[in-house]
């Protein structure tokens, strides 16, 4: 469903994303591992049209949309968090969830009756909210969570925008290790269960073995190796790079 | 259901008390105060519009006088060049189109930026009116300004009526239902979905983009309603005031208007009726008290952000969650 072709990202004179290319498939979950500073935000950055490629092309459902605006690509179906949260602070989590279904329902126009008043979306909220474990602290504002739950709240707004295509920008860091494989469950699951396809960035090995289909390694701007996880991992130039093993 | 909630909430009530309350001012108020709470009812209706940009979209305007003036004037010009429709049914309406034409245009100019710039903006665009008014002087009367008629108000005529008891009758109470509706369209407008994606646009408008709502353009909706709710303040307010000259395009009235919703406390959403309604109070008795009044609003405003950053309602909303949470918790 996703085709990225020779994508070319420069800043100044440093080039970030170095013709890349890679397709996802429909209902494919799929995770994205390299070394700091390989390009994976960027690339999120790319596909989501938060930011612009220098040049490449980007097929999403047989449409090009290298260059069109994030709010057409949520509308066709492309959605995505972010590695360091980005929540709306003076809102509570109920409401960040919530503005998140309003803009898919196409309800924020409307702008008499009180929001309390759209009780389904409200109660879908708090399920979205219930699903990922949050659901008591939906009164709160986001400063005052975890920085765990920021995470996985920042994750279910992603979620909530019922897209076709998730992005997950490292979903897992900041939460207690003890909790992440419960966090991935949950995401996993959810994701299945709509019927999205999902690329997750992920650092742990052990997460992108147990739920990802498919990994793609990403070095200096490249995608280097693209294959299941087993065997991607015995591969020497992936070792070397995600590992600094050298045969 | 969530409507239902709403009017069932003790705040309703007071609300419905208040209103009440002020069906009997002109009762009580001899009519030197009455028409000076009126002008302050006015000026609540425009902070109630400032407010949407100041506190739900995060704009600070400093240009909002030129939009009120654009209500005020739309009515003096209606009296000089259609006097057959200068009826109040019609000069509200017009007055409206008007600001809705004039903040269309200044919000597509402005909302390109935000913080400072926005401000800076919305200052260099209102100057703009300023100037228009005062050398257009064939069509607007200069700085000498155009002289408010009494409209026909639901058919009945008012010419010969003395304005006082124009202003301490009918016209009165017109206001105050014009002033109960805006506060309660007001109030549905910052709670609906759309309130709440002006508030996300707010807090963070890197996510709101990537959640999938049109950022500019609704800074745009915000800056065109702030100045439909201005422009309506204007029109009521020229009926009080009697005259309307280039003064109120000007940028000190504009600095006025954030005084008095800093002065009442932007982050309450009442904050800015009790700020607008105290400043008028406020100036008169400076003005009276001293040639150098405006030192004295100066030094009001200096103590008030030192002293009670988030104004009256924000300090005294403040207060009562104090008081509430030590009695209940024993501690914190």
């Amino acid at each position: 469903m996703l085709k990225v072709r020779e994508l070319i990202k420069d800043f100044g004179k440093v080039r970030i994303i170095n013709s890349a290319a890679f397709e996802v498939n429909v209902d494919e979950i799929i995770s994205l591992v390299g070394p700091n500073g390989a390009g994976k935000t960027t690339l999120v950055n790319l596909i989501s049209g938060h930011i612009l490629p220098s040049s490449g092309r980007i097929e999403f459902l047989g449409h090009d949309i290298t260059f069109t605006s994030p709010y057409r690509r949520i509308k066709m179906g492309v959605a995505r968090n972010f590695q360091i949260t980005n929540l709306f602070a003076d809102s509570s989590v109920l409401d960040n969830v919530r503005i998140c279904l309003f803009s898919v329902y196409g309800k924020i126009k409307k702008g008499f009756l009180p929001a309390n008043h759209y009780g389904a979306i409200t109660q879908e909220a708090v399920d979205i909210l219930d699903m990922f474990g949050i659901s008591d602290k939906k009164d709160l504002l986001p400063p005052s969570l975890s920085e765990g739950d920021k995470k996985i709240l920042d994750t279910s707004m992603a979620f909530a925008l019922k897209s076709k295509f998730l992005l997950l920008d490292e979903p897992t860091s900041g939460v207690a290790t003890g909790d992440k494989f419960k966090v991935m469950d949950t995401i996993i699951s959810a994701v299945k269960k709509e019927k999205m396809a999902c690329m997750i960035i992920e650092h742990d090995m052990d997460i992108v073995a147990d739920y990802t289909d498919r990994v793609l390694v990403l070095a200096e701007g490249q995608i280097i190796a693209d294959g299941r996880p087993k065997e991607i991992m015995e591969q020497d130039n992936v070792k070397e790079i995600l590992f600094g093993v050298t045969t | 259901m969530g409507l239902k909630d709403f009017l069932l909430r003790p705040k309703f009530f007071v609300y419905l008390g208040i209103f009440i309350l002020l069906m009997f001012m002109p009762k009580v108020l001899p009519i030197y105060h009455l028409m000076l709470f009126e002008s302050g009812i006015t000026f609540a209706i425009m902070a109630l519009g400032f407010n949407l940009l100041l506190r739900d979209t995060g704009l600070l305007s400093f240009g909002h006088g030129a939009l009120f003036a654009v209500g005020a004037y739309a009515v003096g010009m209606m009296g000089e060049y259609f006097p057959e429709l200068y009826r109040i049914e019609i000069l509200i309406p017009v007055a409206l189109l008007a600001s809705f034409v004039v903040s269309t245009i200044f919000g597509f100019i402005c909302v390109r930026h935000t913080r400072v710039f926005f401000s800076i903006l919305a200052l260099a665009v209102s100057m703009v009116i300023y100037a228009l008014l005062v050398k257009l002087y064939d069509i607007t009367g200069g700085s000498d300004g155009i002289h408010i008629e009494l409209p026909m108000m639901f058919g009945k005529s008012y010419e010969g009526v003395k304005r006082f008891e124009f202003l301490s009758g009918a016209y009165y109470y017109v206001l105050i239902c014009v002033f109960a509706a805006s506060t309660i369209i007001m109030l549905g407008i910052v709670n609906s979905p759309f309130g709440k994606a002006l508030q996300s646009i707010r807090d963070n408008e890197v996510r709101a983009e990537m959640i999938g709502i049109r950022i500019r353009r609704y800074r745009l909706y915000a800056f065109i309603l702030s100045g439909l709710f201005t422009g309506l303040g204007g029109a009521m307010w020229s009926f009080v005031n009697g005259h309307v000259t280039p003064e109120i395009a000007e940028w000190v009235f504009s600095g006025e208007i954030v005084y008095m919703t800093l002065l009442g406390g932007f982050m309450v959403f009442e904050g800015p009726i009790i700020g607008a309604i105290l400043f008028t109070y406020l100036k008169l008795y400076a003005v009276s008290f001293t040639q150098y009044w405006m030192f004295l609003i100066g030094a009001t405003l200096i103590i008030l952000v030192l002293l009670l950053p988030e104004g009256i309602a924000g300090g005294f909303v403040k207060l009562v969650t104090k008081m509430r949470r030590t009695p209940s918790t024993g501690v914190s």
